[in-house]
């Protein structure tokens, strides 16, 4: 049934690129309601889904025999998760995008598709489909961006889409080797994650390929120091396309690290024979990067002249929370971080959608020293009300979604990274400053004090001033699209067991077998 | 065996014979005076009708032979026939491609040479004797430096096929030589006898005679100037480039796949037991070493230049080196998965080439130029060409779920899977896949100039002759479907060899 989901999209994009390219209105329509539909599959099936600790199968076809590779698509809570967030990210982005008027029903087109890629990954069991659709989610995003995006466009367009393939090509890598070695052991050719998963890799074999996949799909959640293509790449973007990358595709990577990379070769994880550097094992290398992500990338928020940019940081400091709760191996941090993808990709997309659709779209800039001279908070109160709900979810008070995914994260880190933890903090404490920081500057600056500092932008800043409602007011696909994800952070932090009840026992699964005896607790 | 068997094992050579000779006399003695596009249009057919007459016969063909008594001089099976079938394919691909060309008014030996060329692969894919091999290849190199100077109205095909001549005829004397040195060797000329008579002095010395190494060198040397590999590659980018399209789609598809084929089967068969070893650190000398070499050459020189090219053929000139790289590695891993693996990859390769060079050719015609700022904006000029291109170039860079993405990953499974307990070639398959990741930057380029840039200055619409319409939507159709269903032909090669090998 959740299958539906992928053929749905992908027929989307059938009909949007049959479309006559003048049916602009036709365009928005079908797009609209394809994700809608995908979504609603999805709420459908999670309202009824069962959530015991074995996954659900929907179909398991063989697709090239002679290699035993199978056309086969699964889910358990996480997928269901993850899926219910992809469909989120759809509908409200595209909710988002609807004043596109450039190439609008290719922008759907490339839209949908990359939606459709990620249902994909998220549903799918067998090792060389999950991979042929995390590929197929890389290209569309190279146009997105490069077509409708801004800022240094095709840069940071050519610079996500080269980091994200080499990071799938080091997947392969693994993936194949693990395909050549598991045959070597078992001698029955298959790419399915459950019998993957329950091959006995030689220990010396896990501990060069679990990094090497772990780096490879960690690329793409923004692990530190592999992070630099998320703030080009998130800034460039067109609004949606930033809602998806920030919300969605960034997840795509952590799922891969949880999905592919943990449960096939869980014995990486175990301690060095001696430690280097300081380092006993590469659960450690990595803890340690994702603190650092969390940290560098909120310092760097701070310093941001762009509106955008802070943004984007905050992503990278924000998914660092994620691979920490991976690296927690403990049931605690990892359902954490299943947890924090979500909020993450909830509070992201609306302060994208904030930035790049309220803001962007109508003053054309994002430098704060402009937006600091222009009042936006009486000029388009809506996008300031919304801006600090975002911001005050993504700080990680409590009542949002963010904080018991945080929550969870740190105490899960707390037994095995004390230290760590406390370092933490401090990328907390930052993210509050940066927050408060960017809220201030955008909304509420004083425009006198703005205009004694900067002379050049008086001009700009009177103007502006004396015409408070210039801009185009805020309009109703915005407000429905920022209504939803406020409802979904706020629903989600008052009553977490929703979601909950879908993670936990899927970590309890026998996917996870391997990484429970190699340390889960 | 009685002629008249001899004849039946010859039946598609000799069906491309007979439409030769059709086609030149029917369009010297009848068509003189009409108009170049009808000459072009029945000269087509003719050459077409022959290849599929003999596409149909192989299809048929349940013949399995070895002449003389094993001898190698022509090997029917179903595997050389399904390659040849492969082969003719390429070639009906081609011909329709240029049904719309100007560069010539000598219809008749365009495509009289357009068929030889054919039939050198064909009699090429057929032989395990090193004469044969040499003559099949004479044959073929000799109908493409004439193919690729066909245009004398533009100067740089005459300096191509005078390049490609030149460097081709240096790369038969070596393989001449090399060959001769083997037969001194071995007194053999089949290359299982070849084998059989170094199995010999090796396994007894454990070290590689000197000569050996020499004829070795020669013979790799001599083949790698045929596939372009590094450093017998300078050829390819000027012939890419000057070449009238179509010859050039038939020397990167039809001509590859033949030489590829014959490659793999000298190394595996004619030098079995002489690999040496190619891992990490721990070479051992052989043939396996010495391909890895040029295999390593070809991949990073082949993708790195690839990334300043501004011409759109020499990109895909550099692009072919580096995918010969690529498909040298099935050949290095030598198991038994070599010739699917690299089957499939050379003939989904040849498709998505000729179909890349199908529409090279159509924004030529109209922009006057091959450079990457003609095609700026083709996606608002003609959007079925510009997603046709989208595929081809996708393809090349391996992207699922199309047929190069299944071609590499096959590839590099078997590199690994011929020795999962050491990954001695690990390296090599690292070093792949990463340049791959560097070439998905060029065929981004293309797709930017296509899709992102604006049309220059209210470029017209590009008008799309109707056969390369048609066949360049088929062959963007058969990359897909063959990308989203592999077995279709994979099964196809792995029963052939499965028959070919009892």
């Amino acid at each position: 049934m959740l299958a539906l989901t992928i053929y749905l999209t992908f027929l989307g994009v059938l009909v949007l690129t049959l479309l006559p390219r003048t049916a602009v209105n036709a365009a928005r329509c079908v797009a609209l309601s394809t994700a809608v539909a995908g979504f609603a599959v999805s709420l459908g099936v999670a309202a009824f889904y069962n959530a015991d600790a074995s996954a659900v199968a929907m179909i398991n076809v063989p697709w090239i025999k002679s290699l035993g590779i199978h056309y086969h698509l699964e889910f358990d809570g996480i997928s269901m998760t993850l899926v219910l967030l992809n469909g989120l990210a759809a509908v409200t982005g595209i909710l988002f995008s609807w004043n596109i008027q450039n190439r609008t029903k290719e922008f759907f087109a490339f839209f949908l598709a990359l939606i459709g890629g990620v249902y994909g990954v998220f549903l799918s069991f067998d090792a060389f489909l999950l991979f042929v659709f995390y590929e197929i989610a890389i290209i569309p995003k190279y146009f997105l961006i490069a077509i409708w995006g801004s800022t240094r466009k095709e840069y940071g367009a050519m610079k996500l889409v080269l980091y994200s393939f080499v990071g799938s090509a080091m997947v392969l890598v693994g993936l194949i080797a693990a395909y050549v070695v598991a045959h070597a052991q078992t001698g029955v050719y298959t790419f399915d994650l459950n019998a993957l998963a329950r091959v006995k890799f030689p220990i010396s074999f896990q501990m060069w390929a679990f990094p090497l996949v772990f780096v490879g799909f960690g690329i793409l959640a923004g692990l530190w120091p592999f992070h630099t293509w998320a703030p080009t790449g998130h800034v460039a973007a067109p609004t949606a396309a930033s809602m998806l990358l920030a919300g969605v595709v960034m997840k795509l990577g952590a799922y891969g690290c949880l999905r592919v990379a943990m449960t096939l070769f869980p014995l990486g994880l175990s301690r060095w024979a001696s430690p280097h550097l300081g380092f006993g094992s590469w659960q450690d290398v990595f803890a340690v990067l994702a603190v650092t992500g969390i940290v560098y990338g909120a310092l760097v928020a701070l310093v941001q002249r762009d509106f955008k940019f802070v943004i984007g940081y905050s992503s990278v400091s924000h998914m660092g929370f994620v691979l920490l709760g991976l690296m927690t191996l403990s049931l605690t941090g990892l359902t954490g971080a299943v947890l924090q993808m979500f909020s993450h990709g909830i509070i992201a997309g609306l302060l994208f959608a904030v930035v790049g659709r309220m803001v962007y779209d109508r003053t054309h800039t994002r430098d704060f020293a402009n937006l600091e001279g222009m009042g936006l908070s009486q000029a388009i109160p809506f996008a300031a009300v919304t801006f600090v709900i975002a911001g005050v979810a993504s700080m990680g008070l409590p009542g949002f979604s963010g904080f018991v995914a945080e929550l969870q994260v740190l105490i899960g880190a707390w037994s095995s990274y004390p230290t760590l933890t406390l370092l933490c903090g401090i990328g907390i404490l930052v993210g509050i400053a940066y927050t408060l920081r960017a809220i201030q500057k955008a909304f509420f600056a004083d425009t006198t004090v703005a205009a004694n500092v900067s002379p050049p932008l008086n001009e700009l800043a009177a103007h502006s001033h004396s015409h408070p409602h210039a801009l185009e007011p805020i309009s109703l696909p915005e407000r429905i699209a920022a209504m939803i994800l406020i409802a979904t952070t706020l629903v989600i932090g008052l009553y977490p067991r929703l979601l909950l009840d879908f993670i936990v026992p899927a970590l309890g699964s026998p996917l996870f077998d391997g990484l429970r005896k190699g340390g889960l607790q | 065996m009685s002629y008249l068997e001899l004849f039946k094992l010859v039946v598609p050579e000799t069906i491309l014979v007979v439409a030769v000779l059709v086609v030149l006399a029917v369009d010297l003695l009848v068509m003189r005076e009409q108009p170049v596009r009808y000459r072009l249009l029945l000269g087509g057919a003719i050459t077409c009708m022959g290849c599929v007459a003999a596409f149909l016969w192989l299809g048929g063909s349940q013949l399995q032979a070895n002449f003389p008594d094993g001898a190698g001089l022509l090997v029917v099976d179903p595997l050389t026939n399904l390659v040849k079938q492969v082969v003719l394919a390429l070639t009906v691909f081609t011909v329709v491609l240029s049904l719309d060309s100007h560069f010539t008014e000598h219809v008749g030996e365009y495509f009289a040479l357009l068929l030889l060329a054919t039939l050198g692969m064909m009699f090429l894919i057929s032989s395990e004797d090193v004469l044969m091999i040499f003559l099949s290849l004479e044959l073929l190199s000799l109908s493409l430096y004439i193919l690729t100077a066909f245009n004398k109205r533009n100067i740089r095909s005459a300096e191509a096929a005078l390049k490609y001549f030149l460097f081709g005829g240096m790369a038969a004397a070596f393989t001449l030589f090399g060959l001769s040195l083997l037969y001194g060797l071995t007194g053999a000329t089949n290359l299982h006898q070849i084998a059989d008579a170094l199995k010999g002095t090796a396994v007894k010395s454990h070290f590689i005679d000197p000569l050996l190494v020499l004829a070795l060198v020669m013979v790799v040397a001599g083949f790698g100037f045929k596939i372009a590999a590094v450093p017998f590659h300078l050829w390819a980018p000027d012939a890419y480039q000057g070449a009238p399209t179509p010859s050039a789609a038939l020397i990167a598809s039809g001509s590859k796949v033949a030489s590829f084929f014959i490659l793999a089967k000298v190394m595996m068969l004619g030098f079995a037991g002489v690999e040496g070893s190619g891992a990490w650190r721990n070479f051992a000398s052989g043939w396996v070493p010495l391909l890895t070499v040029v295999a390593l050459g070809s991949m990073v020189v082949g993708n790195l230049v690839a990334i300043v090219q501004s011409s759109v053929r020499r990109l895909l000139a550099y692009s072919a080196i580096a995918q010969g790289g690529y498909m040298l590695l099935a050949i290095i891993a030598h198991d038994p998965q070599t010739f699917p693996s690299l089957l499939y990859y050379v003939a989904t390769y040849g498709l998505t080439i000729v179909g890349a060079f199908g529409v090279v050719a159509v924004v030529e015609e109209n922009a006057g130029d091959d450079h990457l700022a003609a095609f700026a904006g083709l996606s608002r000029r003609s959007p079925v060409l510009s997603f046709c291109m989208l595929i081809f170039m996708l393809s090349l860079a391996g992207i699922p779920p199309l047929a190069g993405f299944f071609g590499k990953f096959y590839l590099f499974t078997t590199a690994l899977n011929a020795d999962p307990q050491h990954f001695g070639l690990l390296w090599l398959v690292l070093l792949a896949i990463g340049l791959s990741a560097v070439s998905l930057y060029y065929y981004l380029m293309v797709l930017k100039q296509i899709y992102v840039a604006e049309p220059a200055a209210h470029g017209p619409v590009v008008a799309v002759p109707f056969a390369s319409q048609v066949a360049l939507t088929l062959l963007a159709l058969g990359v897909v479907v063959l990308g989203c269903a592999p077995s279709l032909l994979l099964d196809t090669f792995q029963a052939a060899i499965r028959l070919a090998g009892s």
